[in-house]
């Protein structure tokens, strides 16, 4: 490959996906921090001279604002109920499947699969079916069971575990496939030496199994959380952030201040906020997994 | 849940019976994964007062297409659909710049290749909700706002598909690509003739998926399209939503009509998909 170093072969190939990314992803980065020192609204993407430089005003300002402190403590709540919900149900799902030998457990694969596919606008209109006080499913069955209904949307901390049933019921799929991967990594040789010893299924779990999956527990943890911190679409099409903003989510904050209200400026100093969070958290945990490597 | 019960069934040994609970557990969890996908299939051939009746009907009592025809004839579904298939089509162009880029990074050996690579990567890490605002801003100054551009362009590249495109094109041997310049190929030929072909495996997946976000973009044609005859089949039916909020046996019917294709192409794919994670090497 000698001859090619001072061609411009490479950067001929390279260049469309590279300035996309740059124009798109790296730039905004830059303009999102300085446009959050600034008032910049409506008004002001029409007319730049209308806007002005504000300092830490936006950011003292979110801070005070109990919108933007309510959708903290929502997110803190999917955050803390919804990582380890997904890591639970989808490591539980995967061990079912992976402990079976026939044909039509790979059909179980696609069935718990396919939720995570599909349009999470149509899956937001059919669940609001679904959990409608009066003509839901789930309340019908509920009642056919004598069990007092529940009010699923309307109830300012119900509404919050609503979304996070939907939002677990999507997150499933994909993550079950993650541990299904690093499942079949692991060395029968590992079980079989283990079952000489003695050791019964729960020591296997425990001693083999959930030590050699460490690794994709943590990918998953961080990913999870990652996406609960940017809980959007469910909140957005089923709740509007309601009742009395029990399930407004930062990410929903953000998307409402700036195309709903047009304060740019504004969102864009919460969407920093959340940015640092993001990165905090995501250092925090390469901290923890790297303190667990050790021993 | 089932799963703390389940998890130990695993390891108590690998007899027939546990077989049997294994898959028992897992047939009653698939029903319930499935119940919202049956409901809304069924409900969307029902006609208006038979989705409201209590108790509801499991199968429809009369087989109606009237909610999918009143999409078509009042609704605009069809210039909806059509520019959903538009938006397709161009992540497909997006997907072919992807594999450029992943055969740039390669193949070939460049100054600044390796801090470009990291930039594109480190591209991964920026959550939507800190680019959205800004890239609206840009697209503003561009005058690309409500148009079909503006729609497209933001999500055209992605560094994961890049990234997984450098991975499988590295695998490549440099004789194949020398013995095809020497042949007189010219570099773009030696890349269509030559290495897509070869990344036939690695393209079916990144295929199936880029359709797939494709068909469901929802939150970006909605931010930058205010204009009705651009919307996509996403926008239109959470606005269904907002307009027919009452009539669940119309949004049913949308939301089947979005749902349906997908699950055809997954399940024709389906196996490529999933075996995709383990090639990727996620473990």
């Amino acid at each position: 490959m000698k001859g090619f170093t001072s061609n411009k072969t490479p950067y001929l190939f390279i260049a469309p996906a590279v300035i996309l990314l740059i124009l798109f992803s790296i730039l905004p980065i830059f303009i999102a921090l300085i446009i959050s020192f600034t008032d910049i609204d409506l008004a002001g993407l029409a007319d730049w001279s209308a806007i002005s430089f504000v300092g830490l005003q936006n950011y003292k300002d979110i801070f005070a604002d109990p919108v933007f402190i309510k959708s903290i403590y929502n997110t803190l709540f999917y955050v803390i109920f919804g990582v380890p919900l997904v890591i639970i149900c989808s490591l539980g799902i995967a061990l079912l499947i992976n402990f079976g030998k026939s044909p039509i457990f790979k059909m179980f694969r696609v069935i718990f699969y396919m939720p995570s596919i599909t349009n999470v606008v149509a899956i937001a209109v059919v669940w609001s079916y679904l959990y409608n006080p009066q003509f839901g499913l789930f309340n019908y069955i509920l009642k056919l069971l004598h069990l007092p209904t529940i009010p699923w949307l309307q109830d300012p901390t119900m509404a919050k575990v609503s979304l996070i049933i939907l939002a677990l019921w999507r997150a499933i799929g994909v993550n079950m496939i993650i541990f299904l991967a690093a499942l079949q990594g692991i060395p029968k040789e590992y079980y079989e030496a283990a079952q000489i010893d003695g050791a019964n299924g729960w020591k296997q779990l425990t001693k083999i199994t959930i030590p050699l999956l460490r690794y994709a527990i943590f990918f998953v943890s961080i990913t999870t959380m990652i996406g609960w911190l940017q809980f959007f679409e469910e909140p957005f099409i089923m709740t509007k952030g309601g009742p009395l903003d029990s399930t407004t989510s930062v990410a929903l904050f953000i998307y409402q201040n700036g195309f709903e209200f047009s304060k740019f400026g504004y969102a864009a100093a919460g969407s920093f906020i959340l940015f640092i969070a993001i990165i905090i958290v995501t250092l925090v945990q390469f901290r923890l997994q790297n303190k667990e490597g050790h021993y | 849940m089932k799963t703390a019960k389940s998890q130990s069934t695993y390891f108590w040994g690998k007899g027939k019976s546990e077989q049997w609970i294994a898959g028992i557990a897992l047939a009653i969890g698939g029903v319930l994964i499935s119940i919202p996908f049956i409901w809304m299939i069924l409900s969307a051939f029902k006609t208006e007062s038979e989705v409201m009746q209590i108790p509801p009907t499991l199968w429809p009592d009369q087989l109606t297409l009237e909610n999918f025809v009143y999409l078509f004839e009042n609704m605009n579904f069809a210039l909806y659909l059509k520019n959903t298939i538009i938006v397709v089509l161009c992540s497909f162009v997006g997907l072919f710049l992807n594999a450029m880029a992943g055969y740039g990074f390669a193949k070939f050996q460049f100054k600044g290749k390796e801090k470009l690579f990291y930039l594109v990567l480190a591209t991964m890490m920026i959550p939507g909700q800190v680019t959205m605002i800004p890239v609206y801003l840009i697209l503003n100054e561009m005058h690309l706002t409500n148009t079909m551009a503006g729609i497209v362009l933001p999500g055209l590249v992605g560094a994961f598909s890049i990234f997984l495109f450098r991975q499988f094109m590295s695998t490549i041997p440099d004789e194949l690509l020398e013995a095809a310049r020497l042949d007189g190929a010219n570099e773009f030929r030696v890349f269509t003739q030559i290495v897509l072909p070869i990344c036939k495996p690695i393209l079916a997946v990144q295929g199936i998926l880029t359709f797939i976000a494709g068909w469901n973009s929802f939150l970006w044609p909605l931010i930058i399209a205010n204009d009705e005859s651009l919307y996509t089949l996403s926008v239109a039916l959470s606005l269904l939503k907002g307009q027919y909020g009452g009539n669940f046996a119309l949004q049913m019917a949308g939301s089947t009509f979005m749902v349906v294709p997908i699950i055809i192409v997954f399940l024709f794919f389906q196996k490529h998909i999933i075996e995709s994670y383990t090639i990727s090497g996620m473990k």
